[in-house]
């Protein structure tokens, strides 16, 4: 590398094609969420065109829910990712918090912010557990969350029917705490005459912070660096161990939350819920833009990505097609968008 | 078949075998009130049996929490050592009934979700002499793969009483959310109500192992078509989903689901649900371990060959509130 550079350079001054000036609209086109906008974009003109409903603003906010439900886990899921990592728990994770949560403040018969609160430790702990396990042992993360996911689903249910005898827990609607907490996590806001869910709001912050931290901060530097080539980065001294165990929490925090929508939008929680989600939220990342091999992609693209796959989702729905196919058509539009997001790259990649 | 038996220790055997000693080295070499009393004991005192339930069920599911209540009671009651697995995927439930096999069993029960993976399964346990007994959904299969009897709903009657009550409380155009996708029996309730219903019904599918993805999806119909006023869900955690998703569109939409659990029976009392099919699972656990136990002891056979019918019973707020402590128990 340090040779590379002391050489004379052959063609002058600029032939280094990453200290070239890059044009504005060579810069759009390079970022990583560029195709999956371009996608949604596509897939928003196409449903507005085959369902009537679609354009509705009532209708564009349960879209904006459903993409949000997705995205708040993308983001962690996605930051994950480009930190070169994977966690497949994190689909029943959402349920492990959210049991947590209930179960506690019913049990003990506590404010249901003790819940939240112990649910929050809980969570962090496990997504630690998940960080300190590969990093100990240095297993590929798939496998380690793999285990942690089997092991997750076997304790929502068997905790969960240990206590309360049954399968689901018990409804904290009426305990103290839970309008107030309803009000933070699940409450509608009249935005213009139309409801929107808050997490449409959490959700858009909490893209926004991580795009800050992965844009603007060390650490954002750091989670580039151990994803793209991790012996390198421990080589120029990245706390690799670290940056990945936080990483790992990251998503653990994205779960908290998402669980505790599940316990206040529907005050009883099933255990057996959750499982499956971990790949939309993974196909999520990779929609906007995020490599399964880590090291590149972004926030924003995998928010772009959680649209694409709320609206798609929805859009079925609106566009009143026969719903023997929705996962056909589900699978042909996320394919459409994906296919979209890769022809823009590989242009952008050829042009000079 | 007799080395079979010596290698075996098992109880109920030990039992028949010391009635056979008797009757041979006592007085009488045949007949008498003492052979009587030996071979066959009174009911309600049987030998422990051994009995096996392997189900469809995916971890976690309400319902099957009830049904094994149900089978666990009867178990206590019957002197029963209870056994219970379950595997969604087909082939993997076979294997579960081949292990139950290979730990000699006095009896099996199991849902026939996927007859075809079973069929192979269950000859072997004919094979072996153990009585099977089929639950749930497969009526009509059941006789056909060698089980003694079958404790189950029609889903295609239960669906067709869903349809009528759904008529009875005014819905015109009605919503039937189907929450797995490729279930023939969500599929056959769904086909059994449109044929009663007299309006118009159309499916639905949602995601059933995400709850704000169900909300978003009924939230999302009811905006696309305003003029639905009846929703029918399949399962009990859905119909309350389904309530909010109707109150968040200002939708008149009535619910009504089938299947049954404690926040159910409160939405019924309070006016939220309209009605509830319940297909009585707590009957249908219970039931089959009486079954195999009669059969073993007494030779009994329920329901001539037929299915016995567990549901649907119908639950709206005229009986909700007798029903309300059973629920809470979970045991409705």
């Amino acid at each position: 590398m340090t040779q590379a550079v002391a050489e004379p350079p052959l063609k002058g001054p600029g032939a280094d094609e990453r200290l070239e000036r890059q044009s504005a609209l060579r810069r759009l086109l390079g970022r990583p969420e560029l195709g999956a906008l371009l996608g949604a974009v596509a897939l928003f003109v196409f449903f507005s065109v085959v369902a009537d409903a679609f354009l509705e603003t009532s209708s564009f906010s349960t879209v904006l829910y459903a993409s949000s439900t997705f995205g708040i886990m993308a983001v962690g899921v996605s930051l994950l990712m480009i930190g070169g990592e994977f966690d497949l728990s994190a689909g029943v994770m959402v349920t492990s918090s959210a049991l947590v949560a209930a179960l506690v403040s019913y049990q003990l018969t506590l404010n249901v912010w003790a819940g939240v609160v112990i649910s929050l430790a809980v969570t962090l702990a496990l997504g630690m557990l998940n960080g300190i396990l590969y990093t100990r042992t240095g297993l590929p993360s798939f496998i380690i969350t793999l285990a942690t996911f089997f092991m997750l689903a076997g304790l929502n249910l068997g905790v969960t029917k240990a206590i309360t005898g049954n399968v689901a827990s018990d409804s904290v609607r009426d305990m103290d705490g839970f309008d107030s907490a309803r009000a933070v996590f699940a409450r509608d806001v009249d935005v213009a005459g139309v409801n929107v869910n808050v997490t449409v709001f959490w959700w858009l912050l909490f893209v926004a912070v991580a795009t800050w931290i992965l844009l603007r901060t060390r650490v954002g530097n750091w989670i580039f660096a151990v994803g793209g080539a991790a012996a390198s980065a421990r080589a120029v001294g990245v706390p690799v161990a670290r940056t990945k165990i936080g990483l790992f929490m990251g998503v653990a925090f994205c779960a908290w939350f998402s669980g505790m929508h599940l316990v206040f939008a529907f005050a009883t929680v099933q255990s057996g819920e959750g499982v499956g989600n971990e790949f939309s939220y993974i196909i999520c990342a990779v929609i906007g833009g995020c490599l399964l091999t880590g090291g590149y992609g972004s926030a924003i693209g995998a928010a772009i990505g959680a649209f694409i796959f709320g609206m798609t989702n929805k859009g079925i729905v609106y566009a009143e097609w026969n719903p023997d196919w929705f996962r056909f058509f589900l699978g042909a539009m996320l394919l459409v968008a994906t296919v979209v997001n890769l022809v823009v790259r590989r242009r952008v990649e050829r042009s000079p | 078949m007799r080395g079979a038996v010596l290698r075996r220790p098992s109880t109920s055997l030990a039992v028949l075998a010391a009635a056979g000693v008797l009757a041979l080295g006592a007085c009488s070499s045949s007949g008498g009130k003492k052979a009587e009393e030996s071979a066959n004991p009174a009911p309600g005192a049987g030998p422990r049996l051994k009995i096996a339930m392997v189900t469809h069920s995916g971890p976690g599911d309400t319902f099957w929490d009830i049904v094994q209540k149900g089978a666990k009671a009867a178990a206590a009651k019957d002197n029963v050592q209870f056994l219970y697995s379950a595997d969604p995927d087909g082939g993997k439930q076979a294997q579960l009934v081949q292990a139950a096999i290979d730990q000699k069993v006095d009896g099996i029960i199991v849902t026939l979700a996927k007859p075809d993976a079973m069929k192979d399964v269950l000859a072997r346990a004919t094979a072996a002499k153990i009585p099977v007994v089929s639950i749930n959904s497969g009526a009509n299969d059941s006789a056909k793969l060698g089980a003694v009897a079958h404790f189950g709903q029609d889903e295609s009657i239960a669906g067709e009483a869903a349809g009528t009550e759904l008529a009875k409380i005014g819905a015109k155009k009605a919503l039937c959310v189907i929450h797995e996708q490729g279930n023939v029996g969500l599929e056959d309730r769904c086909a059994g109500a449109k044929k009663t219903f007299g309006g118009d019904l159309q499916n639905l599918f949602v995601q059933g192992t995400n709850m704000p993805q169900v909300k978003s999806s009924i939230t999302a119909k009811l905006q696309a078509d305003k003029g639905i006023d009846g929703i029918l869900t399949l399962g009990a955690p859905f119909a309350a989903t389904a309530v909010d998703s109707a109150k968040e569109v200002g939708s008149k939409a009535k619910v009504g689901t089938f299947d049954m659990n404690k926040d159910l029976i409160a939405s019924i009392k309070a006016g939220d649900i309209w009605f509830a099919v319940d297909q009585q699972p707590y009957l249908q656990g219970y039931g089959a371990v009486d079954e195999l136990w009669l059969l073993k002891n007494n030779g009994n056979v329920i329901g001539g060959g037929r299915p016995v019918l567990t549901g649907p019973a119908i639950v709206t707020k005229d009986n909700a509130g007798a029903l309300e402590a059973f629920a809470n128990r979970g045991t409705r």
